[in-house]
């Protein structure tokens, strides 16, 4: 529906909503706030993408070794309590407080690498769509490529196996838990891109008689083959870690009982371990039992997989050093992540770019190259936010607030105004004109009443789990008791007041602007009645 | 007379035995893993394997105490197990009932570790001494660290692309400019004169092309990432 009304009215978010109807001119500037927000924090991402990427290019690999500690007879505590790669990750990218009241300093480092990564972004945004569209050829087909590469790669290592079974056997108790759905829901709304502008900016630029239902369901079925086909490769690899982790646990068992038994030297096996296991606990049960040996359960280890930024940075990045030609692995899997953020980027900020333009807000002697300069300046300097030492939880605030609510509440204001206040009739007669064919019932059940339904009840079940829990989140606390377990801290209340914000401040405008039109046109129907009494009284 | 002195024989390796016992305050446990460290060609622990460990103990120890002379004999081994593990204690090369303190025998061992693990052919992990903490490597940090000369050639490269950029849209513009000049020149005393015509809805001159596909690429690179970190 967004590809259809952006081709038909050749304009951004912000212009087609108000030919819509004036009243409805705040869900383009909705979507801008959203694109804004969504663009600030999903750079930080590229920014530690791009610090990754700066450092695979040594032998060995940062984030293998612990550092020693002063003394130079051991690790540092908190990386051997964790492990190399999480103290890589947390301690030394991004220099984590232990919770978000304290805000720690301005880490140099990542300002640099958010530089860099705007720099990148607006060198292909430099003149808007023209220098994005040639920038996509790369950015879209050689995360394909590499993808390719990873799933030829990880299907010939051990264990892979183990990964694909484990994605391909469906777990049927999470399916009844309704967060689950919810999740999934937002998620394929922040997947799809849709209720940001950035669709209906794209489709713009199409030419009037594109074919875009066709487009429509290209673009579905695209994005759910990329989805499946690119887990296929994270799940062997995820299988590939799981299983040298059981085989590191199982080899310390055996290391604990040769020493307190010794026994000879690789006589226990991973093959003849519960043999041997069996008989000394037959011999000497009470030696065994102080021993206090791991239960090794594969399913746990595969269990522990991370999602989010953990899964890239954490999850991946030891799997990557337990492959034999690291420094590869890690640069080409750093540089189709960042490919792929990329064109996420380019969609953001031509959600905000285009509807800007269509406008006519900016003085025509500024050129487009020093005003998307100065986008890309505003957006780094507010992204600083991100670069303190509690950045990661902000990061993950915005990601929550701003990446979910407000977008099923757009999505729900969009369908309601093209369905019943454009007209379904007229949207109808716009598509065959453009495509040559009218939408079929499918699309009519679905626009009509279908999607409205789902959206308002995915919306209220949001609404309801949300409010029944008090917001918490996982801080990084190397005091904590049961550390390298995550400190779970509940919000403090001035930080719960900006999520509501967060989530309230872009939505806020669509009841403004229909106010302010209102009061706008009140203005002039009372002025009207005015200026015509003089005339009936002659 | 031949008992005295088949007493007298003995009670030096009987001294020798007492001082060593597993757990002792001024010795330590060694624990060899041979197999895990050569594979194939591990070699036999036999006595002259103990007798090679016992000599570059005492070469260590002479190492460490410059002038005293340590032998074979003053290095006590008792306990040895099939792991290939046992205890041992040094004795003081002046009087040999006396051991030679935990903190000396420490220090001598640290000192020429290296040459005992290269003796054996084994490493710090697979040569153990326990209660001993092996002194790790320092690890390397090159000046200036790579991850800047990375990022330096990187951003350089975009900075001249940038500039590059936008020189020519400048020059582009003024080429414009001229071209407009001449045309406003040509048509001034023409019929068909459009100084006003706006500058052409850009979306026609972009080109269609690339909106198309970018729509398509767009919205599948998306879901990818969004699977990575969301």
């Amino acid at each position: 529906m967004e590809l259809a009304i952006g081709q038909r009215l050749r304009m951004g978010s912000v212009g087609v909503w108000n030919s819509i109807s004036p009243y409805l001119g705040g869900l383009g500037v909705a979507s801008l706030v959203v694109s804004f927000l969504v663009g600030l924090f999903y750079n930080m991402i590229l920014a530690w993408i791009l610090w990754y990427f700066f450092h695979s290019f040594q032998n060995p690999l940062p984030w293998r070794d612990c550092p020693l500690n002063l003394n130079r007879t051991g690790w540092v505590s908190e990386c051997e309590k964790s492990s190399s790669v999480n103290y890589f990750w947390y301690r030394e990218t991004l220099n984590i407080t232990p919770n978000i009241e304290t805000s720690g300093s301005v880490q140099w480092w990542l300002v640099l690498c958010l530089a860099s990564a705007w720099c990148l972004v607006y060198i292909c945004f430099i003149r808007g769509i023209e220098t994005i569209g040639k920038a996509i050829y790369v950015t879209a087909t050689f995360p394909y490529l590499v993808l390719t590469i990873f799933l030829v790669r990880s299907l010939t290592l051990a264990g892979a196996t183990d990964g694909l079974i484990y994605l391909f056997t469906p777990n049927w108790e999470t399916l009844k838990n309704p967060e689950v759905w919810l999740d999934a829901a937002t998620q394929i709304f922040f997947s799809l891109s849709l209720a940001f502008g950035g669709l209906i900016a794209f489709s713009s630029y199409n030419a009037q008689k594109n074919n875009c239902e066709r487009d429509a369901l290209i673009v579905g079925c695209v994005n759910s083959f990329t989805s499946i086909y690119a887990s296929i490769p994270i799940f062997a690899i995820l299988g590939f870690k799981a299983n040298e982790n059981y085989n590191d646990c199982k080899n310390w068992n055996i290391l604990t009982l040769t020493n307190s038994f010794n026994i000879g030297d690789e006589n226990i096996t991973l093959e003849n371990y519960d043999d041997w296991f069996k008989y000394l606990n037959t011999t000497d049960p009470s030696e065994v039992k102080s021993l206090n040996l791991k239960t090794c359960n594969l399913q746990t280890f595969l269990d522990q997989s991370a999602s989010g930024t953990g899964l890239a940075f954490i999850v991946f990045t030891e799997a990557v050093i337990k492959m034999p030609g690291s420094q590869v692995w890690a640069v080409l899997f750093f540089i189709m992540l960042f490919s792929l953020g990329l064109s996420s980027m380019f969609g953001n900020l031509e959600g905000v770019l285009t509807p800007l333009l269509d406008l006519h807000m900016i003085p025509p002697w500024i050129p487009k190259e020093i005003f998307t300069g100065l986008i890309c300046l505003t957006s780094f300097t507010v992204a600083l936010i991100f670069t303190l030492g509690s950045g990661n939880y902000w990061l993950e605030i915005f990601n929550s607030y701003v990446g979910s609510m407000p977008l099923l509440i757009i999505a729900f204001f969009e369908i309601i105004s093209v369905v019943y206040i454009y007209g379904i009739n007229k949207f109808n007669d716009d598509i065959e004109w453009m495509s040559g064919r009218r939408p079929n019932i499918y699309w009519q059940a679905t626009w009509r009443f279908i999607s409205p339904f789902m959206l308002l009840v995915v919306f209220v079940a949001y609404v309801v789990v949300e409010a029944e829990k008090q917001p918490t989140y996982n801080a990084w606390n190397p005091d904590y008791v049961q550390f390298p377990l995550a400190d779970v801290q509940p919000y403090p209340e001035w930080v719960f007041v900006i999520c509501v914000l967060l989530s309230v401040l872009p939505v806020v405008s669509i009841p403004l602007v229909a106010l302010y039109k209102l009061m706008g046109f009140l203005k002039k129907y009372i002025m009207n009645r005015h200026n015509q009494n003089p005339y009936t009284n002659e | 007379m031949l008992e005295k002195i088949f007493v007298l024989l003995c009670l030096p390796s009987a001294l020798a035995h007492q001082l060593c016992t597993p757990g002792a305050s001024d010795g330590y446990k060694v624990r060899l893993s041979i197999k895990t460290a050569l594979g194939d060609q591990a070699y036999v622990w036999n006595e002259n394997e103990m007798f090679l460990f016992r000599a570059t103990l005492a070469f260590a120890m002479r190492t460490h105490f410059n002038g005293q002379t340590y032998n074979v004999s003053n290095i006590v081994v008792c306990d040895e197990t099939p792991r290939v593990s046992f205890w041992f204690v040094v004795t003081s090369p002046l009087d040999t009932s006396q051991l030679v303190s935990r903190e000396d025998v420490e220090e001598a061992v640290r000192k020429s570790r290296n040459r005992i693990n290269s003796a054996f052919l084994l490493t710090d992990k697979t040569l153990e001494f326990i209660g001993i903490a092996p002194t790790l490597a320092a690890p390397v940090y090159p000046d200036p660290p790579p991850w800047l000369i990375v990022f330096g050639v990187i951003m350089g490269a975009v900075g001249a692309g940038i500039i590059i950029l936008l020189v020519t849209s400048v020059l582009q513009k003024k080429r414009k400019k001229n071209e407009k000049n001449v045309k406003l020149t040509k048509h001034f005393h023409g019929t068909e004169w459009d100084v006003n015509q706006q500058e052409t809805d850009y979306r026609v001159t972009v080109g269609n092309p690339p909106a198309v596909s970018s729509v398509v690429a767009y919205c599948s690179s998306v879901p990818t990432l969004n699977a990575m970190l969301q």
